[in-house]
C-alpha cells in the first residue's frame, strides 16, 4: 500500500479507455447508484447507528471516493478517508462486519450495473470486468485495513491509558499507602503492581500497605496467586498488606485455588482497611467536639 | 576460624549484634559467617541479632536455608533474630521459588528491625510506630 499510482492491467491501452468508459458511466449514473447502494444497506441492516442524513452524506462521499480511486488508481485519497471515517464511526459502535459488508454491496451494485449496460457484447464485458475487479478489490481491502487499523491504534491507545490509571501508589499518611486497582487484572499488569508496590514501599518506608480491589472485577488463578506471594514479598520488606473490597468472585477464586489464605489480612472495604491500618500503626482519630456538622 | 577480606561485619551494639552483609557469598563463606556469628553471640552475651541483606541483589536457597539455621540456632543460644533490607526483588523471588526466611521476623531496615527486637523484649511498650 506504499505508493499505488497505476492500475494493474494500465500496459494494454484499450484497459485503459475501458476504465475512463467505465468511470465515465459510474459518473453518469451516480445518483441511481448511489440510492440503489442504500437501500440495499437497509435492506441488509447495516449501519444502524447512522441516521439517514449521515448515511446519505457518507454513502455519497464513499461512492465519490471509490470512483475516484478507479479513475486514478490511487488509494492515498481513499485511505486517508476510511481512516477518517473509522474515526468517527468506531466510538459509535459501528462493527467491521458492517464496514466490510457495505464496501462489498457497492462492489456488488457496481458490477451489475456493468452487467446490465454491457449485457449485449460479452467480450468488452469481459475486459471491462478485467478492469473493473482489480481495482475494486483493491478498494474493499484498503477500506477494510484502514478500518481494522483505526481500531487496534484505539484500543492500543486505551491500552496505554489504562496501564497508567492503573495502579497510582499514594502516600496517605506517613508510612501508610493506598493501591487502589482499576480494571480487570491481567498477568501483565499483575506484574507490574508487584513492581510497583514492592518499590514503593522501600521508597516509602511503608509499615501498611492497603491494596483496594473494589474496582477490578475479576482476578484469574494465575493472577491470583499472583497477588498472594506479592503479599507475602511485602511482609519479607517488613510490610503488612491489607487487601480490601475483594468481590465475591474474587473471593471464590481464591477460595477455590486453595491458597493459604491465612496470611492475607482482608477487610471488606477500603474504609474499613484504613482503619485497620491506622490501628495498626498506632493512631487514632478522634472527632473535635468544637467543629460544627457540614463544611 | 581463618581471616580474609570481611565480606560480613559484625557490630555489637549494646546486646544486640548487627551482621552487614556486603557481597554476595558462596556456600562456603555463608558457612563461615553462621559460624562466625553464633559464636560472637556466646561472646557478647547477645540477645539480639539483626542481620541486613541490603546489599544483596540475590540470595540464593542455600543462603537462605543459612539464614533460617543462623535464626534457629540464635534462639536456642538466647537471642532474636530479624532479617532486615530484603530487597523487592529478592523479595519476590523468594516467595515465588519457596526459599524465603519462613518463621524469622523481617523488617524494612536496621532501624525498623531495633524496633523490632525492643518490641519483642518488652511487649508491653506499645507497639506503635510513633
Amino acid at each position: 500500500m506504499g505508493d499505488p499510482t497505476e492500475v494493474e492491467g494500465a500496459a494494454s491501452e484499450p484497459a485503459e479507455d475501458l476504465l475512463t468508459q467505465l468511470v465515465a458511466h459510474l459518473r453518469e449514473h451516480r445518483e441511481r447508484l448511489r440510492d440503489q447502494w442504500m437501500s440495499r444497506i437497509r435492506e441488509a441492516g447495516l449501519l444502524q447507528a447512522m441516521t439517514p442524513q449521515e448515511m446519505g452524506a457518507e454513502t455519497t462521499s464513499v461512492y465519490d471516493n471509490y470512483v475516484e480511486v478507479l479513475e486514478t488508481g490511487s488509494v492515498e485519497a481513499l485511505q486517508r478517508y476510511a481512516r477518517d471515517l473509522s474515526e468517527r464511526i468506531i466510538p459509535r459502535g459501528v462493527e467491521t462486519h458492517e464496514v466490510v459488508g457495505i464496501v462489498l454491496l457497492l462492489r456488488d451494485v457496481l458490477a451489475r450495473s456493468l452487467f446490465e449496460k454491457y449485457q449485449r457484447d460479452f467480450a468488452l464485458l469481459n475486459r471491462i470486468l478485467d478492469a473493473y475487479e482489480p481495482a475494486a478489490n483493491r478498494i474493499a481491502n484498503t477500506v477494510a485495513v484502514s478500518f481494522v487499523e483505526e481500531r487496534e491504534r484505539i484500543i492500543r491507545k486505551q491500552q496505554d491509558a489504562i496501564r497508567e490509571l492503573s495502579t497510582p501508589v499514594l502516600p496517605v499518611r506517613e508510612r501508610l499507602l493506598i493501591l487502589p486497582i482499576i480494571g480487570v487484572l491481567d498477568s501483565e499488569r499483575a506484574g507490574q503492581l508487584t513492581e510497583q508496590l514492592l518499590g514503593a514501599i522501600r521508597t516509602h518506608r511503608a509499615k501498611v500497605v492497603v491494596v483496594d480491589v473494589t474496582g477490578s472485577p475479576e482476578v484469574d488463578q494465575t493472577v491470583a496467586n499472583h497477588l498472594v506471594q506479592t503479599v507475602e514479598a511485602s511482609r519479607l520488606m517488613g510490610a503488612s498488606v491489607i487487601i480490601t473490597g475483594l468481590s465475591p468472585e474474587i473471593a471464590r477464586t481464591l477460595v477455590r485455588i486453595g491458597v493459604d489464605l491465612s496470611k492475607m489480612n482482608t477487610i471488606g472495604d477500603l474504609q474499613g482497611g484504613i482503619e485497620e491500618a491506622e490501628r495498626l500503626l498506632g493512631y487514632r482519630v478522634t472527632r473535635r467536639n468544637d467543629v460544627a456538622d457540614g463544611p | 576460624m581463618n581471616d580474609g577480606p570481611a565480606l560480613v561485619s559484625i557490630l555489637r551494639q549494646g546486646d544486640t549484634l548487627v551482621a552487614s552483609v556486603h557481597t554476595a557469598l558462596d556456600d562456603s563463606e555463608m558457612v563461615r559467617f553462621q559460624e562466625d556469628l553464633v559464636r560472637q553471640i556466646g561472646e557478647h552475651r547477645a540477645r539480639g541479632v539483626i542481620i541486613d541483606v541490603a546489599a544483596l541483589d540475590v540470595l540464593d536457597s542455600f543462603g537462605s536455608r543459612t539464614l533460617r539455621t543462623i535464626a534457629e540456632m540464635a534462639r536456642l543460644r538466647g537471642a532474636l533474630t530479624v532479617i532486615v533490607g530484603i530487597q523487592p526483588a529478592v523479595a519476590y523471588a523468594m516467595v515465588r521459588l519457596g526459599t524465603g526466611p519462613g518463621e524469622v521476623p523481617t523488617a524494612l531496615d536496621l532501624e525498623e528491625g531495633l524496633a523490632h527486637l525492643a518490641r519483642a523484649r518488652d511487649p508491653g511498650g506499645g507497639g506503635s510506630v510513633r
